[in-house]
């Protein structure tokens, strides 16, 4: 029995949010439903302790700045600073994709992929873990610039039907999050198969 | 594991890159590819590996993407420093001998970058430099190379190269020498960007090649 509803999407801050993925991720693990997330997967810990770290971190920042608010690309920057700093100390073997909305910036939504070593690249799009190889053909394809919402999610959607038809190792539990002016919200969550 | 490739890559060879720079008459020229990959997936195309020091200093750093990232903060901040601290600008001998510092103190956990630096030195007169991942200095009159093809880079130099071009001809041969090293090299490529300095300013322009 594992669970299948894991959500590794964080909400970083009011207009970003960061996903993560990795092979440790990839792994079965035991749980009891619905209890205190690094007790029921422990191996996912440095997942955990790494988005609370940078979310706390970037909720200090504002508070000790009269509320100013960082931006993505600053976000961004201080993730991948930690990782290349943990690198030589004791990696975090995460692999992140940073979204976030600014008002400043042309478009507004940016996004920020970063590999557990620290490098950091802004993209249009971008993905981790073993679905990018299923996936980063897709969106070469589907891509363009001035997308909106609802052809963004359904590029996504794309993707994961993609997944869904050719990737052996695939869990077909999907959840979609979208940033934009009014913060990070949920559009899709499947719900656990094995919930009745 | 061996379906997906059967040669074990070096940390160096992570991510791919290729650098090179030239010198000409009272100009020197740098060069990059474009791509980010991981092994053998392609992430993006327009990783930037050549990094804007001052208006006559422009280093290059090939190797695994983070380091290179991580360099080029580093070397901002300490150049940065240098200048408020000394009041006037830091000489391309100066920064070479910074990097190799910083390199070389990580001597037992290296940074896993080998850069190139170009530059005018007081005089106007280019200067070139490359250091190995661990700060050995190498300073030369006509050209220097880095990355995952550094082999075709060499070769395709000692064939273009002559001293003394002006600007436009020493774009050309860069271009030229970078598109058809990083044509033999699966890991480095799509495109690239030359940067040419003189006294007058610098001039940048971005090359199209095989997207492949």
């Amino acid at each position: 029995m594992y669970q299948q509803n894991l959500d590794k999407i964080a909400e970083l801050s009011s207009h970003s949010a960061m996903g993560v993925s990795g092979p440790n991720c990839d792994l079965v693990n035991f749980s009891e439903l619905g209890t205190g997330l690094s007790d029921v997967t422990p191996h996912l810990a440095p997942y955990h302790d790494q988005c609370r770290y940078i979310s706390k971190n970037l909720a200090l920042y504002e508070l000790s700045n009269d509320g100013m608010k960082l931006s993505t690309h600053a976000q961004a920057n201080f993730c991948r600073g930690e990782l290349a700093k943990a690198l030589r100390k004791g990696p975090f073997q995460v692999n992140v994709i940073l979204g976030g909305y600014d008002e400043n910036v042309p478009n507004g939504g940016s996004l920020y992929v970063m590999d557990y070593l620290g490098s950091c690249q802004k993209v249009n799009y971008g993905a981790q873990g073993y679905a990018s190889n299923f996936t980063l053909s897709i969106m070469d394809r589907d891509w363009e610039e001035g997308l909106n919402e609802e052809q963004a999610v359904k590029i996504v959607e794309h993707c994961i039907r993609e997944l869904n038809m050719r990737f052996l190792l695939n869990q077909s539990n999907f959840i979609i999050k979208v940033v934009d002016k009014d913060g990070v919200r949920t559009v899709k969550a499947d719900s656990d198969p094995t919930d009745n | 594991k061996q379906y997906y490739h059967n040669r074990k890559m070096s940390i160096l060879e992570y991510n791919g890159a290729a650098v090179i720079a030239m010198a000409g008459k009272d100009c020197v020229g740098i060069a990059s590819d474009n791509r980010l990959g991981i092994q053998y997936q392609t992430v993006a195309m327009d990783f930037k590996k050549v990094f804007k020091m001052n208006d006559t200093l422009f280093v290059g750093l090939a190797g695994l993407a983070t380091d290179v990232q991580t360099l080029d903060q580093l070397l901002r901040f300490r150049m940065n420093l240098y200048e408020l601290r000394e009041e006037r600008t830091m000489t391309p001998q100066v920064f070479t001998n910074l990097l190799s510092n910083i390199l070389y103190e990580k001597r037992f956990g290296p940074y896993f970058a080998e850069p190139v630096v170009a530059g005018l030195d007081e005089k106007g007169s280019p200067y070139l430099a490359t250091m190995d991942l661990i700060g050995a200095i190498e300073t030369t009159k006509d050209f220097v190379v880095s990355g995952t093809c550094d082999g075709n880079l060499y070769g395709m130099c000692e064939t273009l190269y002559k001293p003394d071009l002006g600007k436009e001809e020493l774009f050309e041969t860069l271009a030229q020498a970078l598109l058809a090293s990083v044509d033999r090299d699966a890991l480095s490529g799509w495109g690239g960007v030359v940067h040419i300095i003189t006294k007058e300013g610098v001039m940048s322009r971005e090359l199209k090649g095989r997207q492949d």
